[in-house]
């Protein structure tokens, strides 16, 4: 099994029209996801020309809005390309039109409209699960991908993967790419996102399928602390960490927006010791990150 | 981005928010100028983006502009935690009767805001929290209501203000909230908030940090921004949109994705600990999808560095082409000519690896080595850098 996104899951793609929401359009269908169309109000009613996994040209409607696109199509996920003054509205969106799913690839979203959403989307019952913003997206391999996580790195597998970071999932991916994932998921790096990493592990411990769990966080906020107390409480699978930005300087933001030490909080070394207090092993390192994997499902 | 107080000073007053009238000086002859216009006991105050500045003598007061001239003197060019006094800000005196504290923050944990407040201000907040937690009411602030009347007048009630001061309060926190709402802040501290011997409540020293990614709707915000302060090659990167940050060590590290660079730059430092304890010299992410362009932007920073011993590029490609790094190396190489003269450790894999490994075969430069892995290239660019 997979968690949050499997062969049947029905994608569509918020921004299909625009460089990047095509670019990834057309990546996505040759991974095998079923994208079903799109939206974008100003072209409602166009379709947009692509090819399937198949070499199939496909012709993929443009809706005016998300509801209509679930109600045309039957897709139960979103993807949005939309450009960060656009993002909130593309969200509240989806979040009216109650998507199960909805992934927000876009960088740069101001942090105040990223807080005004999660809240919208709780005060409207939590129909939608929203996985971003700035982040690659997810990746369920050899089923579906809805992101822009390189589909070909590696192929299904017993491991599950959630990280804030987008290269350092496909690093990781790489490092294991003898073993396989049954899903990888990118958090993203922003400091309010939607799905976390405790969302992830809960999923993973649920999936009969995942039997070995790699968590990747970096810098900045508690969520990795947050994460090892969910761990000792709650995982009963053997989870191996890393942590990015050891070296990384106070006050210094290192490229993600939430990427940040301030003060005490939010080193490198304060996660690693939460994470090693919850029994997770923690790797200097991606390779002997994936080393220390390769013990634990080995030890299975 | 953090404001300076007078910058949060400005943007308070334009709020609303009662404040000090303050003004901006930069020698000792304007600071006595300054205390001229204003009249009165003055306040010299360094303006520098880090707390303490009180208990490292960079506050000062002054009863007439002769004692603000020397207060100045004392207070400009100070070192204050790293931060070199540059500018101070004159404010007029108050006859403080009270002080309290009040931000208003950006809560990660939570996805929400939180407010922070309590009557006995003055004292630095990480203190009171550990301190005396029970004296600071934290309150959650929902994003969408965010804080009006009712809500500032339970946050007073919380804090524990006297009856007669909570209305009084309540406004100024309606104001600060209006700041960090249409400011795009994610951070709003006032420390203290006073109430003086006439009972008015003023802000006497505030903190604003901007949210950056909210630029594009502040037209304004790009002015605050701190242009000298900011190192020369941070300031060059960004004229050329390459999220940079200079670092102290001697290894340059070009790469894609922040968390692979932040990796990066551990594996580097691992390594230097073989090799003399040579370290990362910058954070320099090239993003997802670098054209051959950008890879060569990059690359003419980090060669211009004079600190910079070896460099190590670390590219994985998922949406970025290693046959554009490659060809980005090639050219950047081509076009340095002789002022080139580090050595380049390079490790692509990734999309299109095959092609770009092949492009930097073929141009062959002397200065290039490929790694076949992450470790394997850092600790070459690390003995390189220890060589050199």
């Amino acid at each position: 099994m997979t968690i949050f996104l499997n062969k049947d899951s029905k994608v569509i793609v918020q921004g299909i029209t625009g460089g990047e929401g095509s670019k990834h359009t057309a990546r996505m269908l040759a991974a095998g996801t079923q994208v079903v169309g799109g939206v974008n109000a100003r072209k409602a009613g166009t379709t947009v020309l692509h090819t399937d996994a198949d070499g199939n040209a496909v012709q993929l409607p443009v809706f005016a809005s998300v509801a209509e696109a679930i109600e045309q199509t039957g897709a139960d996920v979103s993807i949005a390309f939309v450009p960060p003054a656009f993002t909130k509205d593309a969200v509240i969106e989806a979040i009216d039109a109650e998507i199960p799913l909805l992934v927000i690839i876009t960088e740069g979203v101001p942090v105040q409209d990223s807080a005004e959403f999660w809240a919208y989307a709780k005060e409207k019952g939590d129909t939608t699960r929203i996985i971003g913003p700035n982040c690659p997206g997810i990746i369920s391999p050899g089923e579906s991908l809805v992101g822009i996580t390189p589909a070909n790195i590696t192929g299904k597998g017993p491991i599950g993967l959630v990280s804030k970071s987008g290269t350092l999932t496909y690093q990781m991916m790489y490092e294991l790419r003898d073993l396989g994932f049954s899903t990888a998921i990118g958090i993203g790096g922003d400091p309010i996102i939607g799905t976390t990493h405790i969302d992830a592990l809960a999923a993973f411990e649920a999936d009969p399928e995942t039997k070995a769990i790699v968590m990747i966080g970096e810098i900045g906020g508690d969520a990795e602390e947050r994460a090892a107390d969910f761990i000792k409480a709650n995982v009963t699978k053997p989870v191996v960490g890393y942590v990015a930005g050891f070296t990384a300087p106070e006050g210094k933001t290192m490229g993600h927006a939430g990427a940040i030490v301030s003060g005490s909080a939010g080193t490198a070394q304060a996660k690693k010791e939460a994470l090693e207090a919850a029994g997770v092993k923690v790797g200097k390192t991606p390779s002997e990150t994936a080393a220390l994997l390769r013990e634990v499902y080995a030890a299975l | 981005m953090d404001l300076y107080e007078y910058q949060a000073r400005d943007l308070f007053e334009q709020y609303g928010v009662p404040v000090l009238p303050g003004i901006v000086a930069d020698t000792a002859e304007e600071v006595r100028a300054a205390a001229e216009k204003l009249g009165g006991v003055v306040v010299v105050k360094a303006q520098v983006k880090t707390g303490g500045r009180g208990k490292a003598g960079g506050v000062k007061v002054a009863k007439n502009p002769d004692e603000a001239f020397e207060a100045a003197q004392a207070i400009l060019g100070l070192d204050i935690k790293g931060h070199v006094v540059k500018r101070v800000m004159v404010a007029g005196g108050a006859r403080i009767a009270q002080e309290f504290y009040f931000s208003v923050l950006l809560d990660r944990a939570n996805r929400s805001y939180l407010s922070l407040t309590s009557v006995e201000g003055g004292m630095e907040i990480e203190q009171l929290a550990v301190e005396k937690p029970e004296a600071l009411a934290r309150i959650e602030v929902d994003p969408i209501a965010g804080i009006d009347a009712a809500k500032a007048r339970e946050i007073a009630v919380a804090a524990n203000f006297p009856a007669e001061l909570v209305d009084k309060v309540a406004d100024v926190f309606v104001k600060l909230y209006e700041v960090y709402k249409g400011e795009d802040a994610t951070l709003v501290e006032v420390n203290p908030l006073i109430l003086d011997e006439d009972g008015n409540v003023i802000a006497l020293d505030g903190k604003v940090t901007l949210d950056e990614n909210a630029e594009f709707r502040h037209a304004g915000h790009a002015l605050l921004e701190d242009k000298d302060a900011a190192d020369p090659l941070e300031a060059k990167a960004k004229a050329l949109e390459l999220n940079y940050v200079k670092l102290d060590g001697e290894v340059g590290i070009i790469g894609n994705g922040a968390g692979l660079v932040m990796s990066t730059l551990d594996v580097v430092a691992y390594a230097g600990e073989n090799h003399g304890g040579v370290k990362p010299a910058n954070f320099l992410d090239i993003g997802g999808g670098a054209s051959a362009e950008v890879m060569a932007n990059g690359l003419g920073i980090i060669l211009g560095d004079p600190q910079v011993k070896s460099v190590f590029v670390n590219v994985f490609g998922g949406i970025t082409a290693c046959d554009q790094v490659a060809k980005g190396i090639v050219g950047a190489l081509a076009e340095l000519g002789s002022t080139a003269n580090k050595p380049l450790v390079v490790r692509l894999d990734g999309n299109n690896v095959v092609e770009g490994r092949r492009i930097l075969e073929e141009a062959a430069h002397p200065l290039v080595t490929l790694a076949e892995n992450m470790d394997q290239g850092a600790d070459k660019a690390a003995e390189l850098a220890n060589a050199a």
